[in-house]
């Protein structure tokens, strides 16, 4: 090695220890070192992993570094060890969505996003926590415990903090420096929200841009994946290799994919960034609003005219959500039946009925349960229109508002969660304030739009806020365009201090 | 709309999840807040709006109408489907008996 040693490696982004390794500053495997090193260290007190993989990550640095000695190219991710969502399906590696329902399932199968990863060159650390069937604004409901964020308030009160949800795993290895990049998914918020608590990046694209296949499915209307890092840059190069046209996804976009990485330009002039009004809502955070501020004053400083938006159908976006995702989770955990995979439950003298039903009591926790008996009930006889396809059609509406809005502008900035991290238990008692916290994030989910979120600042409990840009359908480039300018004048170089 | 504890209990009968003694009521309030709050959608007018049916449009393919068109959602990988049951015997799926 050379002047690096090994706590300057796991500072390093992807671009930084994809060109070094490329150029033979360390090899990848002396950066899957570094990592593993941290992994294993930040265990007992952060819990972001539920398996550790570390022979994973030598094994693929292995290959790059062989590939790199015999002069042959190498990928968009080579050397980059990166976490897993414990979502994706991986070969050989159990994968549990963070249930009890799929302890122990170890596919026969790899995800195609997974997959697209390992063949740039990245190399898994191993599986990242996250609320259970990502279901959750907390890591809260993971049968594997919560992941505790490496962030605390600067109040001396060293009270565990949230590192976000579902993608709470992800986000708090990332902001730890136990991986410099981890894959998320997004259902309503899931990428954002993290990113925010954590304060790193991280992007939803387009719905369709990532195949689903291998992805454990929780709502998949809404189900996308994405690339989570500490800047623009690393997602544009992650969410690249992650995305493209996968005909086993009967959803997935048949669009080549963009060169967003070569394609970044934080220079917004003639570019509109609207404001929507609805957005601005009463009692909101002080320090929240400053952030926002700040955003549009970057923005403009960057060349964007600033656009007043409305957005008027946003107050129902999220209890059409709170319809519409569990309805979807309802049908697709149906196949937790303890006869394919997973868990058996199964009471002496019970018959294949009474099995079922032990079975997805004992495997499936309590937010998970009152998903699908909510999903259940508005799906039931009786009940359909009135929220189901009320839903939908509230649901066209939402995706409309943004349709009109993008006519006067070209992204939206808002903040990207209405606090900064909130204490773990802090919200678990009342599963409506937990919801809230994806009042910003659910309306571009509904909307199936690319959105994101950067770091924009401490609040004055020393904790990070994040800002959302949401863009059109496709233009992911100029999301992260916009990302980009804010990440210039932002200067976010805050990072928790070392506890763990 | 609101539910009681015969609804939850018959919602759960048909989600096939069972529910100990007193789990059924102890629901009731939990999913009754969160229907009073979905309840507002009730106040948007939806007059002449379709219902969604896909957030970007994209059209529906077919696969050619090929065996194992894609190997890895082929056919003939019958130990790799079994691997992960709780109780596979002579290359099948072993349930409890379903017949009297």
């Amino acid at each position: 090695m050379t002047d690096l040693n090994s706590s300057g490696l796991t500072d390093l982004g992807v671009a930084a220890i994809r060109s070094g390794v490329a150029s033979g500053d360390f090899t990848a495997v002396e950066v899957a070192e570094a990592f593993n090193a941290n992994v294993a260290a930040a265990q007992d007190a952060l819990n972001a992993f539920i398996v550790a993989t570390p022979d994973r990550a030598i094994e693929a640095a292995q290959a790059v570094d062989a590939k790199r000695a015999k002069g042959e190219a190498l990928g968009k991710m080579a050397g980059v060890p990166i976490g897993m969502k414990d979502l994706f399906a991986t070969v050989g590696v159990q994968t549990t969505a963070a249930s009890h329902i799929l302890e122990g399932f170890t596919p026969q199968y790899e995800s195609t996003v997974s997959a697209k990863l390992w063949d740039a060159g990245a190399g898994m650390l191993g599986k990242l926590n996250l609320d259970q069937f990502a279901m959750g604004s907390s890591n809260e409901t993971s049968y594997f415990g919560n992941v505790v964020s490496p962030w605390r308030r600067n109040d001396g009160g060293n009270a565990p903090l949230a590192p976000g949800g579902s993608s709470g795993g992800s986000s708090a290895a990332i902001a730890a420096r136990l991986c410099p990049a981890a894959t998320g998914t997004d259902t309503g918020g899931s990428i954002r929200q993290p990113a925010a608590f954590t304060g790193i990046t991280g992007i939803k694209p387009t719905y369709g841009r990532c195949s689903r296949w291998g992805v454990v499915a929780f709502a998949s209307s809404l189900d996308q994946a994405g690339p989570m890092a500490r800047d623009v840059t690393d997602c544009a190069i992650m969410l690249e290799a992650m995305a493209g046209f996968d005909p086993k996804d009967s959803t997935s976009l048949n669009l080549p994919v963009p060169e967003w990485e070569k394609g970044l330009n934080a220079d917004l002039s003639g570019k509109g960034v609207g404001i929507p009004r609805e957005y601005r809502m009463d009692g909101m955070d002080a320090d929240v609003a400053k952030s926002w501020d700040d955003g549009i004053a970057w923005l403009k400083d960057a060349g964007a005219t600033i656009v007043d938006v409305s957005l008027p159908h946003t107050k129902y976006a999220l209890p059409a959500y709170y319809i519409i995702a569990p309805a979807e989770a309802s049908s697709n955990l149906a196949r937790y039946d303890g006869v394919r995979y997973g868990l058996r439950d199964l009471p002496d003298g019970s018959n294949l009925q009474d099995m079922y039903a032990a079975t997805r009591a004992a495997g499936f926790g309590a937010e998970v349960r009152r998903r699908i008996l909510i999903g259940t009930y508005v799906l039931s006889a009786g009940f359909y229109d009135a929220y189901y396809t009320q839903a939908q059609k509230v649901r066209t509406l939402i995706a409309r508002d943004f349709a009109q809005a993008f006519e006067q502008c070209d992204v939206i900035l808002a903040p990207t969660a209405p606090s900064a991290a909130f204490a773990l238990g802090e919200n678990t008692e009342d599963p409506l304030k937990m919801y809230l916290n994806d009042v910003f994030a659910v309306p571009a989910s509904l909307a199936g739009l690319p959105a994101m979120s950067v770091p924009a600042g401490l609040n004055r409990e020393g904790l990070p806020l994040g800002l959302q840009i949401i863009g059109k359908a496709f233009d992911e480039q100029g999301v992260l365009n916009a990302g980009l300018a804010i990440e210039q004048r932002a200067n976010f170089t805050a990072r928790p201090g070392k506890w763990w | 709309m609101s539910v009681d504890t015969a609804t939850v209990a018959k919602i759960a009968s048909l989600a096939r999840i069972k529910l100990g003694e007193g789990e059924a009521a102890a629901m009731v309030p939990e999913l009754n807040g969160i229907l009073a709050w979905v309840d507002q959608l009730g106040e948007v007018d939806v007059t002449g709006v379709e219902p969604m049916t896909a957030v970007i449009p994209n059209t529906l393919r077919l696969r050619d109408d090929v065996i194992d068109a894609d190997p890895l959602t082929g056919g003939g990988i019958r130990d790799k489907v079994l691997a992960n049951a709780p109780a596979a015997e002579h290359g099948f799926f072993g349930v409890p008996k379903v017949i009297e």
